[in-house]
């Protein structure tokens, strides 16, 4: 018995190094070669991404980032997930991004407070969890193989199969998520509600908003033509004052709150 | 391919995102940066999908399904966090996220008066320069916290 148990050992041994050979932890394969490559492309890309001190380059190099994890999802079969990344990401996420930063008037050349205070305290977490995850992760799955041959795992057609089999529910919750997060990026960057677009053209709207302004203001339809108003020069305390002086004034005075607005928008 | 790479190169690129929302101080990069983050989960999610759809007989694919909806997700983030901060950058003129702390804990109830709307407040055991630019356009940010209440 225990001669038929050390055979079996000896031949598990025989199997385990026999496959150690075929996929040694460093034998490369070609699809293994080009994926390091294009990972240390993907990984540079990412680190100029997050360190440079220009943001719209931050943002071309994540073009670079996401381009180069497309490649890589094509080197493991997903050609789907692929150009879907090449569709959204690179089509749209970053186009939105560069929209958000030409419209917050982000400088074109370098800003010196593109990182915060406490970088040397984010760089220490980043390097001890990347160590840590690292040599947890090559620890764990060193003789795992991924076996690429063969009808590709993430063709098409199987992750259509696939979607409309088995994630049919979640699909149709993910049509309903995309709907709601689309009215509320509407309602959220709706610039005005309708009583501030007819206060330049009738002026009621700062005496109407005036006598709740000792407070907090409420609303920003009523906040809007205070902060309007006050680069003009009527700044801090002397806010309520003018207010009350101000329905004399704007009979008469019509142009007075459109002037200070193109100058809010010059300012900033 | 071992698993081990997309793994590795997965688990860099998430360090890479983590640093960059911990460090970075204008809210445009952190969004950036947390697409990073997301981008790395959905590389392990179709490595890991690629490695159980050859090693087990039937799968769901439920790791290029999750990857799917993690894209479209990531595309829903990205446009309500923009609007977002575009909304702020309108309202306070800067999209830095150092400074839009007015939840900030205060220091102490030694001043009971404030009315929790001084932006300089808080900042009190901050570094020299810092504290001087704001001291600079504190005027400015006054009026503008109260126009934005």
């Amino acid at each position: 018995m225990t001669l038929s148990a050390t055979a079996g050992r000896l031949a598990a041994e025989v199997t385990t190094s026999a496959a150690a050979e075929t996929h040694g932890f460093l034998s490369p394969t070609g699809v293994e070669i080009s994926f390091v490559l294009v990972g240390l492309v993907t990984f540079g890309a990412a680190l100029v991404t997050v360190t440079t001190r220009q943001l719209v380059h931050a943002a071309l190099w994540l073009v670079v980032t996401l381009g180069g994890l497309a490649v890589e999802y094509l080197l493991l079969t997903a050609e789907f997930i692929a150009w879907v990344q090449v569709l959204i990401y690179v089509g749209s996420v970053v186009v939105l991004l560069l929209f958000g930063l030409m419209l917050t008037r982000a400088p074109i050349g370098r800003s010196p407070d593109a990182d915060s205070g406490n970088r040397w305290a984010a760089l220490t977490v980043a390097v001890v969890s990347a160590a840590a995850l690292v040599w947890v992760v090559v620890d764990a799955f060193r003789t795992t193989w991924i076996d690429l041959d063969g009808p590709a795992a993430g063709a098409t057609a199987v992750t259509g199969a696939s979607l409309f089999q088995n994630w049919v529910l979640p699909f149709e919750a993910l049509s309903v998520l995309l709907l709601a997060a689309l009215v509320g990026a509407i309602v959220l960057s709706r610039k005005t509600t309708p009583g501030t677009t007819a206060d330049p053209s009738t002026g009621k709207a700062p005496t109407a908003g005036a006598p709740a302004k000792p407070g907090p203001a409420k609303s920003r339809p009523a906040a809007e033509p205070e902060s309007a108003r006050a680069r003009t020069g009527e700044v801090g305390p002397a806010e309520p004052e003018p207010a009350e002086a101000r329905p004399a004034k704007a009979g008469t005075g019509e142009p007075r709150p459109t002037a200070p607005r193109t100058d809010e928008g010059g300012v900033r | 391919m071992h698993l081990a790479y997309p793994a590795t190169l997965s688990a860099l690129l998430f360090c890479t995102g983590l640093y960059g929302v911990l460090a970075r101080r204008n809210a445009i990069l952190v969004l950036m940066s947390v697409e990073l983050m997301l981008n790395a989960v959905n590389l392990n999610l179709v490595a890991f999908d690629v490695w159980l759809s050859k090693a087990a007989e039937e799968t769901l694919h439920s790791g290029q399904a999750l990857t799917l909806f993690t894209i479209a997700i990531a595309a829903a983030e990205i446009g309500i966090g923009l609007a977002i901060v575009l909304a702020v950058h309108r309202n306070r003129g800067t999209a830095d996220i150092d400074r839009l702390r007015d939840t900030a804990e205060r220091p102490g109830p030694e001043d009971p008066d404030h009315d929790g709307l001084d932006p300089d407040d808080p900042d009190d055991s901050d570094d020299g320069p810092d504290r001087d630019a704001r001291a600079a356009e504190r005027p400015g940010q006054a009026e503008k916290a109260e126009a934005t209440t």
